[in-house]
């Protein structure tokens, strides 16, 4: 029997099965905003943007496990959350000082690029710089 | 008739053969082990991703206003065919017969005047294909298998040359050829198409509903919603989709490279086996003629004293 509280969430990657455990609520980064998904919530299929992933596993539990993924996809059923993401790291995981120092080279990266394939690879190795520095620190890095 | 010396040589040198094949036998064996791992590590999230496409697919009707990835550009005259190949050789068939499958595809697809275009994984299916095909080859990746595990990041860069091409229109129907795993002794060259992407609706259908009846009390009818729109996923689903196929290519291909080396290289031990008995049989044959004639030789001597 499956305890009705809880849901069961999954954090997949394409290479591994990362996390598989039952958790009171789960806060998704959507593409259209941040959603809970708890137990018995209505089935759907979300898109998600770069953020964090929270995991409540107790009722009024205060400090969440939190994951942080570069966009994705949610599979939501009554008992059921599978995040697809095809990059996830423990927030608590994500170095500030090393990402500071990427985030530095990113943007002499980006000064110097000599074409615009160059040009693109840094700006999108740095707006997932900034997500993870955001999702770090917890305020907005633009 | 050769020396007794050169009999000793031969053996000495088909016994260091013997012991690098048996070692590379057992290399392949333990990789293969962990190639298997990881093609099952990543069963889930390619389950997922299907069952997912079926859930958006069962809402959206196909139309001329569908990705492309889809509903296709409207035309097949250029066909673009991957082929996934191990970057080393010494493993049977294993990259001839994929090689001789794609070479065989492209003929048929020139016989009916299409225009055909070549990606190739891996070194060896490269080399192979040039050789008939060289002005036909857009690009290709190699040195992702050799490392221990196969990155999902080199399936994302092909996928991403792929995608670029067909964002330019520069082909229309893309056909993956990989070796698919079917157990140690048996990899089939196997061929799937990728654009337009083909639903999996009937499958994938079925294991929705089981997977709704089992997870839902709600039963299998019950209502998804989709943020955003249906469209949308779609468009957004499609491209991973992508990546995701070509990834599971190239780990079937990754573990069947393994398996076919490690037999390939079990029947060059046994084949060495037997050439070193055959040769030590002939070895002392030699030896023991030579050892006749020498008494023949004192005896006759003897005698005609």
């Amino acid at each position: 029997m499956t305890d009705t509280q809880t849901i069961n969430f999954e954090l997949v990657s394409p290479e591994e099965k990362l996390i598989e455990e039952p958790v009171k609520m789960a806060v998704i980064p959507g593409t259209e905003g941040e959603l809970g998904v708890g137990a018995g919530h209505s089935s759907f299929v979300v898109a998600l943007k770069l953020g964090v992933v929270q995991l409540y596993k107790q009722e009024g539990d205060t400090d969440p496990q939190k994951i942080f993924i570069a966009g994705g996809f949610a599979d939501v059923t009554g008992q059921q959350c599978t995040v697809l993401a095809e990059q996830a790291t423990n927030v608590n995981d994500l170095d500030q000082a090393a990402l500071e120092q990427e985030l530095a080279d990113l943007t002499e990266d980006l000064d110097r690029a000599a074409d615009a394939a160059e040009t693109l690879r840094a700006e999108s190795a740095m707006v997932l710089v900034k997500a993870k520095l955001s999702a770090v620190t917890g305020a907005l890095v633009v | 008739m050769a020396s007794l010396r050169d009999y000793r040589d031969r053996i000495k040198s088909v016994t260091s053969t013997r012991k690098i094949t048996s070692a590379m036998k057992m290399v392949a064996a333990s990789k293969l082990r962990r190639a298997q791992e990881q093609a099952e590590a990543s069963q889930p999230y390619a389950q997922s991703m299907a069952d997912m496409l079926a859930r958006v697919a069962a809402n959206v009707t196909v139309n001329a206003s569908s990705s492309k990835l889809l509903a296709g550009t409207g035309s097949d005259q250029t066909h673009l065919i991957v082929v996934v190949t191990a970057d080393r050789g010494l493993c049977g068939g294993f990259n001839g017969n994929l090689a001789k499958a794609a070479l065989k595809m492209a003929r048929d697809l020139i016989a009916q005047k299409k225009d055909v275009k070549f990606i190739c994984v891996g070194r060896k299916g490269q080399v192979l294909v040039q050789r008939e095909m060289r002005e036909r080859m857009w690009e290709s990746f190699t040195g992702l298998f050799g490392k221990s595990r196969v990155d999902f990041a080199a399936a994302d860069e092909v996928t991403s040359y792929i995608l670029d091409k067909f964002d330019a229109g520069e082909f229309d129907v893309c056909t993956l050829l990989y070796n698919e795993f079917k157990s140690v002794l048996t990899q089939t060259p196997t061929a799937q198409q990728l654009i337009p992407f083909k639903l999996p609706e009937m499958q994938d259908n079925e294991e929705q509903d089981k997977g709704d009846s089992a997870a839902s009390e709600g039963g299998p009818s019950s209502p998804y919603d989709f943020e955003p729109e249906e469209e949308e996923i779609l468009n957004a689903l499609l491209p991973r989709n992508l990546g995701v196929q070509i990834f599971r290519a190239f780990l079937d291909s990754a573990a069947g490279e393994h398996a076919a080396r490690m037999t390939a290289m079990d029947n060059a031990t046994r084949n060495a086996g037997e050439m070193i008995d055959d040769l030590t049989l002939q070895y002392n044959r030699a030896r023991q003629a030579s050892i006749t004639k020498e008494l023949i030789e004192i005896i006759s001597g003897a005698e005609a004293l």
